[in-house]
């Protein structure tokens, strides 16, 4: 399967053709499973360098699994995930043991709560210079020049007062900066963000937010930003792609897919969306029940017992493929076009 | 799923009457090192069939209201002043247990996070049968009472056998509908909902706002809403309390709020919450940091971060001055605080 093109001129920094991973249901110590979890099925796009994608969903729709492969915190089950970086070009899943120092220094991932990603018993300085300490960069005075620039950089200013502090005596807002500084005191080229904001209040998350692309323009950083927030999605990323269990259905530039959605369920998922105005009335969702596990999932489209617009065809062939349906806009429906021209009505 | 509210009890409402009447609450937690002003000074009015949000950030004493109102306060939580009047009735006069005996009857609550607020080893319509038990002992025979929750699950849109299951083998979304209809198992006159959607998913979430409104609507209820997220503020409710830092800053009409902030906070509030619909306007960070009520600032509770505050409001608390048509503001230089509308053009 081919992913949707980019329109760049350079290679893209990340390539995951047809990635899948399946976790094992156990049924007893001695019993071999024959029950799995699709957790991701089959997924394949690609990052440009600099760009920050966002990956989209509910809860239980693989977006944080991916991006723990993407980070190599988790190995796939298969599939291919084509990393380049300079001269550096690895398939992560085949990255040994041996090479994961030198990976590390280029992929890092935040994490989405800034009260458990970091050890309590460990000084600021301590948590953002462990990456240098670990891959034997500088001497322990260079180390600290480099977490002072880093925490001027995120907005912990100034830094001399938070070096040697604890996370506890941090805000959630000041201990994510400190998750970020973490994340970027290696220089990675590439960063996954599994929900960054959605532990922080209001006011500090657009602080948060801003940050992070600030830094990515600044620094050439490409985000992978995993969020169930389509509104911060919007404000964070260049493309979305949109995840139901295990596949995604739908993948575009940000405006267009919140402007023009063509899959039903991106549809559902954006007409679900509160709004902040009052006079603001939204489209009833039509899609029905609730999101499912993806044990053994069966051929069929995934969406098929939730979409208002199954029909014969969806049932008589295995989970569409992604179609391009507009500029850089592909779709994994095969009603998208009857469904745009009005034919088919939603039961 | 068919759900119909037919034979629960439906009450007659007059909107002007007011149901619930909070006064000049104060109300602080005792810890070692001082006290904590978690609510300071609060006053709103609730009127039948009205759905009255209060939104704020974490911190802001929103939850110590809601706790506040039911008495379910920690031991270490002191009311200074105040009066929460129900239909007149002042309810911090009452005895713990007169008090006992109006939670879950005359006002109940629906927790947030609806995971923990069920007991993991009891079936859950066995959990709703206590609350039976307890407010209608002698009055209600076991089949009426199975009866009863029956007539809940279906108005919830649950199916009623699965009054027969244990907690762990309903999903996030039916969890929160049982709690829903546990809080409507007494036929209660105001429901506080303490972030009922926080942690379910967008289509989940729709589904339960829609849920509580059309009870709402039907039988006459007032609700409090309170939550974090003024996307989901704005919908669901007819008037809106801002909090900041234990202080109601700014009180009224939801759309007039939304459209006219005039406390400063409410207005960056709104200028800093991201929204899928409407051209991609720039957000306004919020800058520093909530204060520590232990030592709240002088003067207004907000001046540190606030753009448009002088000396005055340093020294001077402003009191919450009613502005027109029942919009409150508590801050001395409201004026100066463009309207939304023209804010975002600009």
């Amino acid at each position: 399967m081919t992913a949707p093109p980019l329109h760049t001129e350079t290679k893209p920094l990340l390539e995951i053709r047809d990635l899948e991973k399946r976790f094992p249901i156990s049924r007893g110590m001695f019993r071999s499973p024959t029950e799995f979890v699709h957790a991701v099925d089959g997924i394949s796009f690609d990052i440009a360098p600099g760009e920050s994608l966002g990956l989209v969903g509910e809860s239980g729709c693989g977006k944080s699994t991916t991006g723990r492969m993407l980070v190599k915190l988790m190995e796939p089950s298969s599939g291919h995930i084509i990393f380049r970086d300079g001269d550096y070009e690895r398939d992560v899943a085949d990255v040994p043991r041996s090479g994961i120092k030198d990976f590390r220094s280029r992929v890092q991932m935040i994490f989405q709560d800034p009260y458990e990603s970091m050890n309590p018993r460990r000084t600021i300085f301590d948590t953002v210079s462990e990456p240098l300490a670990v891959q034997h960069v500088g001497t322990i005075p260079e180390r600290e020049e480099r977490v002072l620039d880093l925490l001027r950089l995120v907005g912990l200013t100034p830094p001399e007062n938070f070096l040697f502090r604890y996370p506890h005596e941090l805000s959630g807002g000041q201990r994510q900066r400190v998750a970020i500084a973490r994340a970027l005191v290696m220089n990675p080229t590439f960063v996954v963000a599994d929900e960054p904001t959605s532990m922080l209040d209001v006011s500090i998350r657009i602080s948060i937010m801003e940050l992070m692309t600030q830094l990515g323009r600044e620094l050439g950083v490409s985000y992978l930003y995993i969020t169930h927030d389509l509104a911060v999605a919007r404000y964070m990323c260049d493309r979305i792609a949109v995840m139901y269990l295990g596949k995604i259905v739908e993948i575009g530039p940000t405006e267009e897919i919140l402007a023009r959605p063509k899959h039903p369920y991106t549809k559902a998922l954006l007409s679900a969306v509160p709004v902040p105005d009052p006079s603001y009335r939204r489209t009833p969702v039509e899609i029905k029940g609730g999101i499912s596990k993806a044990i053994n999932p069966a051929p069929e489209c995934r969406f098929i017992q939730r979409c208002p617009f199954a029909g014969e065809v969806c049932e008589e062939n295995v989970h569409p493929p992604l179609e391009q349906r507009g500029e850089d806009h592909f779709v994994a429906c095969y009603r998208v076009e009857e469904i745009e021209r009005g034919e088919v009505v939603p039961h | 799923m068919t759900t119909s509210l037919e034979n629960l009890e439906t009450r007659q409402i007059d909107p002007t009457k007011p149901l619930l009447e909070v006064d000049d609450l104060i109300m602080r937690y005792k810890i070692k090192a001082g006290e904590v002003s978690a609510v300071e000074d609060v006053s709103f009015t609730v009127h039948q069939g009205e759905a009255v949000g209060l939104v704020g950030e974490s911190g802001c004493g929103k939850t110590s209201i809601a706790l506040s109102l039911l008495r379910l306060l920690p031991s270490n939580a002191e009311y200074v002043s105040g009066e929460i009047r129900l239909n007149g009735e002042d309810l911090l006069q009452l005895s713990d247990p007169q008090m006992r005996s109006r939670r879950w009857k005359d006002i109940a609550m629906v927790f947030q996070g609806a995971m923990n607020s069920w007991n993991p080893v009891y079936r859950i319509g066995d959990q709703i049968r206590e609350t039976l038990d307890t407010h209608y002992r002698g009055e209600m025979s076991y089949d009426e009472q199975r009866a009863h929750m029956e007539r809940l699950f279906t108005s919830v849109g649950l199916p009623p056998q699965m009054l027969d299951r244990f907690p762990h083998e309903f999903s996030g979304g039916m969890r929160q509908r049982a709690v829903i209809a546990m809080a409507l198992a007494c036929s209660p006159e105001l429901i506080i909902a303490d972030e009922p959607t926080t942690a379910l998913d967008v289509i989940v979430q729709d589904q339960i706002l829609k849920e509580l409104k059309r009870i709402q609507r039907e039988l006459g209820m007032s609700i409090i809403y309170i939550s974090h997220d003024i996307a989901v503020i704005a919908e669901v409710t007819d008037s809106i309390g801002v909090m900041y830092a234990g202080k109601l800053v700014e009180y009224g009409a939801t759309s007039e709020i939304f459209a006219r902030p005039k406390h400063p906070y409410a207005y960056l509030l709104l200028r800093s919450t991201p929204s899928i619909t409407g051209p991609r306007r720039i957000l306004a960070p919020l800058e520093g940091e909530p204060p520590d009520l232990l030592n709240p600032p002088t003067g207004c509770r907000f001046h540190p971060r606030c753009p448009f505050a002088t000396e005055k409001c340093v020294v001077d608390e402003p009191p919450l001055a009613d502005i027109g048509g029942g919009h409150r503001v508590a801050c001395w230089h409201y004026d100066q605080v463009p309207d939304l509308e023209e804010a975002l053009v600009r």
